[in-house]
């Protein structure tokens, strides 16, 4: 048994090796007749293109490698912020999904069917079409708040800057000081954490109905009120079993954020797309990118562990 | 008792009236102005001058009316059109006839699987006097569809054959079909799609050039197999040890137990789950858009972004698609639920 299943195992291998350096062969013949060189060199090299935005300064000038770490900070500016507001969105609305108030309830059923049935793609697009299209333009931007201003390029926001906290002020065709958010980060700030709501509001509420009718019956008997019952007893425990599911969604946000190649917003695979397309090193740019994403699930996974474990502390086996 | 349940639920308490009089307020204010633009004020011919004269105080359905055809075709050949809207219409009747219970039992699946691979032929033709149309032309609703079905028609089998083999007793398998499908897991859709388009072609040898077409539904369905035989691998775990000893107690062999006993249970349990990943196979086929193909979504743009007279009314296109999207998902998640009472 030992040895078939060995023998096996050394026929698996040898066909493998055989298909790798069939493919290493072919890749290598391809690759010489269009005249593309290989290796990571090009990294260090000067990149040959701008980016939209970026958070890190970054000129065409600087090195490949530059705009690479350009992109996944994009990626991460993007995917951060939006996770948190997944999870605020996802809660609030989970509740208005387990609410008595039928109205609350209608109102968060239909949110979750209509963001769920369409495709995280058409969101984004249809935000950005919003944002670039139809908002006035800089000169007639609408004032959101004191200081906040909403129009075709971006939103305006009062930050830091050379000369202290700046506030925005119109001024001539545009608008002056302060911090600006283009509509391509914000496009696919609302379109990503609205979509991972949606999923993180299902999972919440499936978590809570998913209890044993008797947790909420003993609570009442006991008498907590129906808010304390809530909040005491089920939400801890539907929080525990909720936690992974919620925790590959977030997962899957910053997988999603790669959509930003949609619309323009220089993420990490939208820059490795670039960087392919001026150097022709499609196997390293994409080397670059698998194991980013690899990196941040294994990362993630490893958090999720953790906070898991934390979560079961003090709980009876 | 039944307008009194009603009273305490929406005026009960603060909280509860305070939320109801919100909603409610929200109401009066979006709804009006809503069925004035979608309906009362909304001009339905396609006439781009009176659109424009509307200024976007109406909805334009005329632009669903004016792209239709291109939208859901594609670029399509105009006087072969009946050949994409017959292959749309056998994948999307299957979807109809397994969500409404015109069919049952084994008949089910199979159903489900087989219009994609017939509606294949029929898209490319060179046969029967069928003139041949090159799969760049392919696009629109027929597409979103084909992608999908023949996505989970190819993932299907290489799913059931990876979660056994990721039960082997052979540890170098295992190793390396854990490892491939923790890749396939761990990167975006889209750079699955970036390899089928950049990488892929490095692989074939000299003269042999595979069609776009064909490379992404290779990355679509190695992409979606992992994440099915991660569903199949779980039905596998939770299956009874003892109906596999009763099986063999009765002579039944290792293979004939899988094949007859484990096999047929495991997937009718797990059914639900894949067709929730059909579901999110279904949105997912959007993003082929991002290496040119056209299906619905590439196809709304490359209508109207070369198009300045109807490009400002990309909104009412957008929601025709997106009803098309959401349609599409309901009939998939019936069946998901169907599957589930079987």
């Amino acid at each position: 048994m030992a040895r078939r299943s060995l023998a096996w195992q050394a026929l698996i291998l040898a066909s493998l090796a055989l298909l790798g350096c069939l493919l290493v062969d072919t890749t290598a013949s391809r690759l010489q007749e269009r005249g593309i060189r290989s290796g990571f060199d090009f990294l260090l090299e000067p990149a040959g293109f701008a980016l939209g935005e970026s958070l890190l300064p970054f000129e065409a000038s600087d090195s490949t490698l530059r705009a690479f770490a350009a992109g996944l900070l994009n990626t991460l500016r993007v995917a951060l912020p939006g996770a948190v507001l997944a999870v605020l969105i996802g809660v609030i609305v989970g509740f208005g999904r387990l609410a008595d108030n039928p109205l609350v309830r209608g109102l968060a059923t239909a949110f979750v069917n209509g963001v769920r049935n369409v495709p995280l793609l058409l969101h984004l697009l249809a935000w950005y079409f919003i944002l670039t299209d139809l908002l006035p333009a800089a000169d007639a931007a609408l004032p959101l708040a004191p200081g906040v201003f909403l129009s075709k390029s971006g939103l305006a926001l009062p930050w830091w800057g050379e000369a202290g906290w700046e506030v925005p002020v119109p001024a001539g065709f545009g608008i002056d000081g302060g911090a600006r958010l283009t509509p391509e980060y914000l496009a696919m700030l609302i379109g990503l954490s609205l979509y991972a709501a949606a999923y993180i509001a299902e999972t919440l509420r499936g978590a809570v109905q998913a209890l044993p009718p008797g947790q909420r019956l003993s609570a009442l008997a006991l008498g907590m009120t129906p808010r304390q019952a809530f909040t005491l007893v089920l939400l801890p425990q539907a929080w525990r079993a909720a936690l992974p599911p919620v925790t590959s969604q977030l997962l899957n946000l910053f997988k999603n954020a790669s959509l930003a190649v949609a619309i323009g917003y220089p993420d990490l695979v939208s820059v490795a797309g670039t960087s392919l397309n001026q150097t022709g090193r499609a196997i390293e740019c994409l080397a670059v990118v698998i194991a980013v994403y690899l990196l941040l699930s294994l990362l993630a996974a490893a958090l999720s562990h953790g906070l898991e474990r934390r979560s079961l502390r003090g709980m009876p086996a | 008792m039944r307008l009194a349940h009603l009273r305490r639920t929406l005026f009960g308490d603060a909280l509860n009236t305070a939320l109801s009089l919100l909603v409610l307020a929200a109401a009066v204010l979006a709804l009006p102005p809503l069925l004035d633009w979608a309906v009362l004020k909304a001009r339905f011919a396609p006439d781009v001058a009176a659109c424009e004269a509307l200024d976007h105080a109406g909805a334009c359905w005329g632009v669903v009316a004016e792209k239709a055809r291109f939208i859901l075709l594609g670029r399509y050949p105009a006087d072969e059109a009946w050949r994409p809207m017959l292959a749309a219409g056998l994948i999307a009747g299957s979807w109809l006839a397994a969500a409404h219970g015109g069919l049952r039992g084994r008949a089910l699946p199979l159903a489900l699987l087989l219009p994609p691979l017939l509606a294949l032929p029929l898209l490319a033709g060179g046969f029967a006097g069928l003139g041949s149309v090159p799969t760049e032309l392919w696009g629109g609703l027929p597409l979103t569809l084909l992608l999908t079905g023949a996505g989970m028609a190819g993932a299907l089998p290489i799913g059931i054959a990876v979660a056994y083999g990721r039960r082997s007793s052979l540890p170098l398998l295992r190793g390396l079909l854990t490892a491939y499908v923790e890749l396939a897991r761990g990167i975006p859709l889209v750079a699955a799609l970036f390899i089928a388009s950049f990488l892929l072609p490095l692989f074939f040898p000299q003269g042999v050039a595979v069609d776009m077409l064909w490379r992404v539904l290779i990355a679509i369905v190695l992409f979606a197999a992992a994440y099915l035989s991660e569903i199949v691998r779980g039905g596998l775990q939770a299956f009874p040890a003892g109906q596999v000893n009763a099986a063999s107690a009765l002579g039944f062999s290792p293979w004939q137990t899988q094949r007859w006993i484990v096999l047929p249970q495991v997937l009718r349990n797990v059914a639900p789950s894949l067709a929730n990943s059909a579901i999110a196979l279904f949105k997912d086929t959007s993003l082929v858009t991002i290496v040119s193909l056209y299906e619905l979504t590439g196809a709304l743009g490359l209508a109207l972004s070369g198009d300045a007279q109807w490009r400002p009314f990309y909104l009412e296109a957008w929601l025709f698609i997106a009803a098309i999207y959401w349609l599409g998902c309901a009939l998939l998640a019936r069946i998901s639920r169907r599957f589930g009472q079987a």
